[in-house]
């Protein structure tokens, strides 16, 4: 298997295999905690803390983890960060934590962050491992904001509270509610599948 | 995978102190991240408790807060102790310093964990005053709608302790009953129980402050 560089360990998680709009992955907090930018915005900040925290503890103690208890030690690991992530948004930002509700808890069953610490960051270097998590959080992050910006714009007709058309806007109340959910991620992948395909298609021709 | 790919098992001890390092390190870790933030959320916390008080007592003009210490009710805090240490009940008085009712903190089991809810009621008559849920990790999109569906908290201002939960929309407008929310009936159950609970256990020690005045 060729080996990958930098970038592309940086880069893999951001586009090309991107946790939410190609993995499917962490769907459950995509789907329902982007009624907001603002709580997109939380829960990905939070989730990109959690796995890189938790890349890093893993990559530096891989020789130590017995085989055998390495899922058990990994959602020990995840879960540290996740507590530490949710006592964080607590003191900092109250109202963001109230409205994120217990996603912030189940941040520690995001099958991504699992999922990375098995297939990467306890059988790569720290710097890689860091990186492949730095990549795949911000993909994820910026998966919530194209969901969350798409959902607040049309149901509420604002971006990050700010006000976008006026006192006639009649905001459509049905992209903040969970139907609004799959709506948007459903054309934002079928418009990621369309444009890839098409750039596929101009390759072979 | 060939049998040189795969890895040496490791004894049972290996794997006991690997845990245990890992438990200790993340409980250390915790306890540095609780120190640091628990200021913060105590604050918030406080503050958001002393408007709930306001919203709940229906903004009485002032209000008293009693520490319950050593099964009695009195304004004032044992010497070198704090707040957080004692049950505390908050008195409410209009602008003639009659008492309007109490607010309670109560919290129990829900569906899924605690339940906190804080309410106003007048002991003498079981009248509520209002209810709001302070804390909640009910189930999103079910459980949590004791605290997102603003219809369930209202109606208790219009209901008299203690309280039955029915089905919405089948009640017979006695003032005893409340309208439970569908697909959250559990939950909607717990928040009941917790104030008929909260009512059976302070109403004895309320009801002879009932009428007391602003001191």
């Amino acid at each position: 298997m060729r080996e990958t560089t930098p970038s592309e360990d940086f880069l893999r998680g951001v586009w090309k295999e991107n946790p939410v709009l190609v993995q499917m992955l962490g769907l459950c907090p995509a789907l329902a905690v982007t009624n907001s930018v603002e709580n997109s915005l939380a829960m990905g900040i939070a989730t990109f803390f959690v796995l890189c925290g938790s890349s890093l503890f893993v990559s530096l103690l891989k020789h130590f983890i017995p085989h055998e208890v390495r899922i058990s030690t990994y959602i020990m690991i995840i879960a540290t960060f996740v507590t530490v992530a949710d006592m964080g948004l607590e003191a900092l930002v109250p109202t963001v934590h109230k409205a994120l509700g217990a996603f912030i808890a189940l941040i520690v069953v995001n099958c991504m962050i699992l999922g990375r610490q098995e297939a990467f960051a306890s059988k790569r270097p720290v710097g890689r491992s860091l990186l492949d998590a730095a990549g795949s959080g911000l993909g994820f992050l910026l998966a919530l904001l194209m969901i969350g910006g798409v959902r607040e714009i049309l149901g509420s007709g604002s971006f990050l509270g700010h006000p976008l058309f006026g006192p006639h806007y009649e905001p459509w109340v049905i992209m903040i509610l969970p139907p609004g959910g799959f709506l948007t991620l459903g054309f934002w992948l079928l418009g990621m599948n369309w444009f890839r395909a098409r750039k596929q298609q101009r390759r072979v021709s | 995978m060939s049998q040189a790919d795969q890895p040496k098992s490791a004894s049972a001890a290996s794997i006991v102190l690997t845990l245990c390092f890992a438990g200790v390190l993340a409980g250390l870790l915790l306890v540095v991240v609780y120190q640091a933030t628990q200021p913060r959320i105590q604050a918030y916390k406080d503050k958001m408790l002393k408007l709930a008080v306001e919203e709940v007592l229906q903004h009485p003009a002032s209000y008293q807060t009693l520490y319950l210490v050593d099964g009695k009710l009195t304004p004032d805090l044992p010497a070198g102790s704090s707040a957080h240490d004692f049950e505390q009940v908050f008195h409410g008085f209009d602008q003639q310093g009659h008492s309007l009712g109490f607010a309670l903190v109560h919290a129990r089991a829900g569906f899924q964990d605690t339940v906190r809810v804080i309410f106003g009621y007048h002991p003498q008559t079981g009248d509520m005053l209002g209810m709001r849920v302070l804390e909640s990790k009910e189930t999103p999109g079910l459980g949590d709608k004791i605290e997102k569906e603003a219809w369930f908290g209202e109606q208790f201002s219009s209901c008299t302790l203690p309280l039955i939960g029915v089905k919405a929309g089948k009640g017979t407008g006695d003032r005893h009953e409340v309208d439970m929310i569908t697909g959250a009936t559990i939950s909607s159950r717990a928040v009941i129980r917790i104030l008929n609970e909260a009512f059976t256990e302070w109403n004895p020690l309320l009801q002879p402050l009932a009428e007391e005045e602003q001191p």
